[in-house]
């Protein structure tokens, strides 16, 4: 089962659902790997202090004109929708950070003067934490290709029970990158008018995707009822929450799990992994 | 005209919170257009509330779409596409072939390719922008259709609108309440600008990643403050953010403290400091203080 953890906005505990849902889920003996797919700011390993043994870089195609060979006539900058090919009248220049390696250019040129080079988008880690197996992508500072990332850290588990998907927020190319595939979507939220807003946006996405999903609300108790008169008005599945406390923020930021210190939110999240699991049992039979 | 962009880095550490309490705070001081650049989940216009509200359509790209009557089923479409946009359907008659549209980035490879011309490249209408009148202030925000690509195109039209209206205008200042993360839209949104104020929280994640930003505002040459929010939760590890932040010769402009006020603003669709005196609202009028000393000193 793949299941991914995701948010419209972000902050809403994500990742520390993630980690203690994939702690929990070891303890009962599965074979878990966790994937952290939030590349731009992956915080997983400041929980799970995996050992990353493993690690390869994510590359993708980039043109390399040889201006010798080229006459300037321009096909390359036709065909490129995002502007990151200029034929100027003595030299075409490329514009790496723009260029979605499309391959547009290179296939178009009539002269065969363009080259593929490569470029680093970011690297991909994979090791064990304990009996977890655990992988994740970090995309290179100042670099804006993030699926291409994503998309090798989704590729690196085999067979194990459980995948569990740490989402970045936001509903963008990322986000869907990291849904794609999934069996089960839980998407974290707040009680808040911003969690809301945003778990509305991220509804529309995971229904656009077709993905099962349902709904848990974090920190329940500091704002009011709305998440939860919404869920129940459009027919949305709630799964058990996480009750709000000082005491976790205080855990979180020292990079500690909920479920070794806080008694109370290990239960809370026992019941939210068992309704997770029920919820792909009932699936697949 | 200075141009201000709240970001974070991770997100939820109260961008959008002191963005709204900067912006209460600059209509006593001077005039600001705002801005928000979270495209995709926009929420500055609940806690800045719009009093009237126009809407345009967003068109950020192109869009594959095959036509089946023309399509041969030849396949150069699937072999060609780099971002497995182009689906196969296996038919009675042989394989079919459609753009599933969350994943055609618009490259147009597949329609300059096509042997028998099947396909069109419509322009996509990707979301909508909104231009509102908020009490005192203009307000330009927008919302990404969600799945859809080009949200660093998106940033930037919101950033070009607003910036038009600052000058028109003549306001002396333009607000940003920017996106979370350090890709494209973060990028989108930081170029250029005359400062960056960082939202960061004491605690092994926000530091992390408030790393990551101070690199990627280093590569892009863009001068950067930092606050600390909810500072009182760790109180150690606000200490070594702000240390780490010396040593780094960024500028810290506040620590504020958790306050549930924030919360409770954001509950009532306003922000903290047009609420009752409190912790929270009183650390921002210190922010805000430094923040455009930092902002008026870069002019001398």
């Amino acid at each position: 089962m793949i299941l991914t953890i995701a948010s419209g906005k972000g902050g809403t505990g994500k990742t520390t659902v993630a980690v203690n849902l994939a702690r929990l889920a070891c303890e009962r003996g599965m074979h878990v790997h966790f994937c952290d797919c939030d590349v731009e700011e992956p915080n997983a390993h400041l929980f799970l202090h995996p050992d990353l043994t493993m690690r390869r870089t994510v590359q993708l195609p980039l043109p390399v004109v040889d201006q010798d060979e080229c006459d300037h006539c321009g096909a390359c900058a036709d065909i490129c929708q995002f502007n990151a090919i200029a034929a100027l009248p003595r030299q075409t220049v490329v514009f790496p950070e723009l260029c979605h390696s499309c391959s547009g250019c290179w296939l178009v040129c009539p002269r065969q003067a363009i080259d593929q080079g490569l470029r680093t988008l970011g690297v991909v880690e994979s090791g064990h934490s304990s009996s977890l197996a655990f992988t994740r992508g970090l995309l290179e500072v100042g670099e804006t290709q993030v699926p291409p990332v994503i998309e090798a850290v989704k590729e690196t588990p085999g067979a194990v029970d459980l995948v569990i998907r740490d989402a970045p927020p936001g509903a963008t190319c990322p986000t869907v990158a990291s849904l794609s595939g999934s069996d089960f979507v839980l998407l974290v939220t707040e009680p808040t008018p911003f969690g809301l807003h945003d778990l509305k946006v991220a509804i529309t996405l995971v229904r656009d995707l077709g993905l099962p999903f349902a709904v848990t609300i974090n920190r329940d108790g500091s704002g009011d009822d709305r998440v939860r008169d919404y869920c129940r008005d459009e027919n949305v599945k709630l799964l058990p929450g996480l009750p709000f406390s000082r005491d976790a923020a205080e855990l979180i930021s020292r990079g500690q799990l909920l479920i070794d210190h806080a008694p109370d939110l290990r239960h809370a999240l026992d019941q939210l992994l068992d309704a997770v699991l029920a919820n792909q049992e009932v699936k697949s039979s | 005209m200075k141009e201000l962009i709240v970001c974070s880095g991770k997100g939820g550490t109260g961008k959008t919170s002191v963005a709204a309490a900067l912006a209460a705070l600059a209509l006593q001081d001077t005039p600001a257009v705002l801005a928000d650049c979270d495209v995709d989940a926009a929420d500055l216009h609940l806690v800045v509330p719009p009093l009237r509200t126009e809407e345009f359509p967003f068109t950020g790209g192109h869009l594959a779409v095959i036509d089946p009557e023309v399509c041969a089923a030849c396949g150069q479409c699937y072999e060609l596409c780099r971002f497995d946009a182009i689906a196969r359907v296996e038919g009675p008659e042989g394989p079919s072939y459609r753009v599933d549209p969350l994943h055609c980035e618009g490259c147009g490879v597949c329609v300059h390719f096509c042997p028998t011309e099947a396909i069109a490249f419509p322009r996509a209408v990707n979301g909508v922008w909104f231009r509102s009148d908020t009490a005192g202030q203009t307000l330009f925000h927008a919302r990404l259709t969600p799945g859809q690509e080009n949200s660093g195109k998106l940033v930037t039209l919101v950033r070009e609108k607003a910036r038009e209206e600052a000058r028109d205008t003549g306001a002396q200042l333009m607000l940003v309440d920017g996106p979370p993360g350090i890709g494209c839209p973060t990028t989108a949104a930081i170029t250029g600008s005359d400062l960056v104020l960082a939202v960061t929280e004491p605690g092994v994640s926000g530091w992390h990643d408030l790393e990551r930003l101070i690199k990627l505002t280093r590569h892009f040459d863009v001068p950067l403050a930092v606050c600390i929010n909810k500072a009182d939760i760790n109180p150690d590890f606000s200490a070594r953010i702000e240390q780490e932040c010396r040593q780094r010769r960024v500028p810290l402009v506040g620590r504020i403290p958790f306050d549930q006020a924030i919360t409770l603003a954001q509950l009532q669709g306003c922000s903290v400091v047009e609420m009752e005196p409190g912790p929270a609202a009183e650390a921002l009028h210190d922010v805000w203080k430094q923040t455009l000393k930092l902002l008026t000193e870069d002019t001398e």
